[in-house]
């Protein structure tokens, strides 16, 4: 309770001051001397001049120090195809030049693109890209790499409560909360309340608050959904993403109830991944479950991964039988 | 030894003959199919039959090149394609008839009612390497 309180408090504070502030929120630039060394290799290693790909390849052999075939087996691409994007990715940087400071958010992008990947093989990226956040963390003073830390941290102790044995997801609201990790969690949000009290928000933090109000509650029926709506407005102001638009449809479904979920629905671009999925949820919240189960059907037809869309398929499945 | 492509079609094969879309099995059925088809690409692993296997979202995209300058056309999904592939195993087996019969016990997977698809599944056998020692020596070599 006390934290969200204090999430509460930040938050307002924040957007009280957010405007003027605005030009100091960047970081100075500047590294700490002693930490020159390591940060210039994760600016390198995430040079704009980099597709991602290239960048996530290469920040995981030369900062992470992983094998090529390590990173090959992790991607699931041929040993030879990636040892020829890592050395085009070296060649690349190569020539780069060093007279302006590096960006840190271009790094906190391939951290969280790691990170995202989730885990295939020998390889846990997930792991990985925590302990290369964490270095980074040492290496350079500043909130949003606090804030993807807590972030990533928050995350990764739902890990286990996430996948059934049988290998299906398990929807937040279903996860086991005793399976979670209370010792990454409190990690995390430690982390993020020292980044919030800086009042630097950025995006990370931003969501990481948003995961972290999900950790306290000890209950699906006891999470702050009010709360979490207004941290997903802070992110509409910070990024304007059509991501965040869509989370919060669902965040406003639940606080407000799920018509005014569809309402805010009605105004994210219908032709974005997960829409559908997003529909047929709050149409089933809505009591309308012949409808529902028709747009999980579709929404796994349209599903980005397998694992999501066998879940959808279940959930259309699940509904029929009810119907029936 | 020889490699074998099985495909899985949405559309194009001719009708399984236990022939129900998966949303309207029951979540339990769901579960236990996929748990056959993790457990029989698990056991041919096990048996050093394995190489791959890819699942296909259903749509794709017609795309061609347009001529220097211009770029590519799109265009599709074609409702009119008969032909939509919805993933693939790779196996690596010592026969024809192995082939055929880890075909069949992967048509075997349960769906509704929990009873056999019975689906048809398309056996492709790949070009193998052009042989040191040939049969045929006088013919290619």
């Amino acid at each position: 309770m006390a934290w969200r309180k204090f999430l509460d408090a930040t938050r307002a504070d924040t957007a009280r001051r957010r405007r003027e502030d605005r030009v100091e929120e960047e970081p100075a630039p500047g590294p700490a001397p002693a930490a020159d060394d390591t940060l210039q290799l994760y600016f390198l290693c995430a040079h704009p001049s980099l597709t991602p790909s290239s960048a996530v390849a290469l920040t995981l052999r030369a900062v992470g120090g992983l094998t090529t075939r390590q990173i090959a087996q992790a991607y699931l691409v041929p040993e030879a195809t990636m040892a020829q994007r890592i050395s085009r990715a070296k060649r690349t940087v190569a020539k780069v030049r060093f007279d302006q400071p590096g960006d840190v958010a271009t790094v906190l992008r391939v951290l969280y693109l790691v990170f995202n990947e989730g885990y295939s093989g020998d390889v846990d990226l997930a792991a990985e890209a925590i302990r290369l956040t964490r270095q980074l963390a040492r290496a350079i003073d500043h909130p949003e790499v606090s804030g993807l830390l807590a972030l990533m941290l928050i995350h990764h102790a739902r890990r286990a409560a996430r996948t059934a044995p049988d290998g299906s997801l398990v929807p937040l609201a279903e996860q086991d909360r005793g399976r979670w990790d209370t010792t990454l969690i409190s990690e995390g949000i430690a982390i993020l309340q020292a980044a919030l009290a800086r009042d630097r928000l950025g995006e990370f933090q931003a969501q990481a608050a948003i995961a972290a109000l999900h950790a306290d509650a000890q209950t699906a029926g006891e999470t702050d959904w009010v709360q979490i709506v207004e941290w997903y407005d802070e992110l509409t102001r910070l990024t304007d993403s059509p991501v965040v638009r869509l989370n919060r449809a669902v965040a406003v479904g639940e606080a407000d109830g799920p018509r005014a979920g569809l309402a805010a629905l009605a105004k994210v671009d219908a032709a974005l991944p997960r829409h559908t999925a997003v529909a047929a949820y709050l149409h089933e919240r809505d009591g309308d479950l012949t409808k529902a189960a028709r747009l999980y059907a579709e929404a796994a037809h349209q599903a980005p991964n397998l694992a999501e869309r066998d879940h959808l398929t279940r959930q259309a499945a699940r509904l029929n039988a009810r119907t029936r | 030894m020889a490699k074998y492509l099985l495909l899985k079609h949405y559309r194009g094969a001719p009708a399984a003959v236990n022939d129900v879309p998966m949303d309207q099995w029951t979540p339990e059925e769901i579960s236990a199919h996929l748990q056959y088809m993790n457990d029989f690409a698990a056991r041919l692993e096990k048996t050093g039959e394995f190489v791959d296997s890819q699942a296909l979202s259903p749509e794709g995209t017609f795309v061609r090149y347009d001529g220097e300058g211009r770029p590519p056309v799109t265009d599709g999904p074609f409702a009119e394609t008969k032909d939509v592939i919805a993933g693939w195993m790779v196996i690596d087996v010592d026969s024809y008839e192995r082939a055929v019969e880890l075909a069949g016990e992967l048509s075997a997977a349960p769906g509704a009612g929990g009873k056999p698809i019975h689906e048809w599944l398309e056996l492709r056998p790949f070009y193998g390497a052009s042989p040191t020692i040939s049969d045929s020596e006088c013919l290619f070599k």
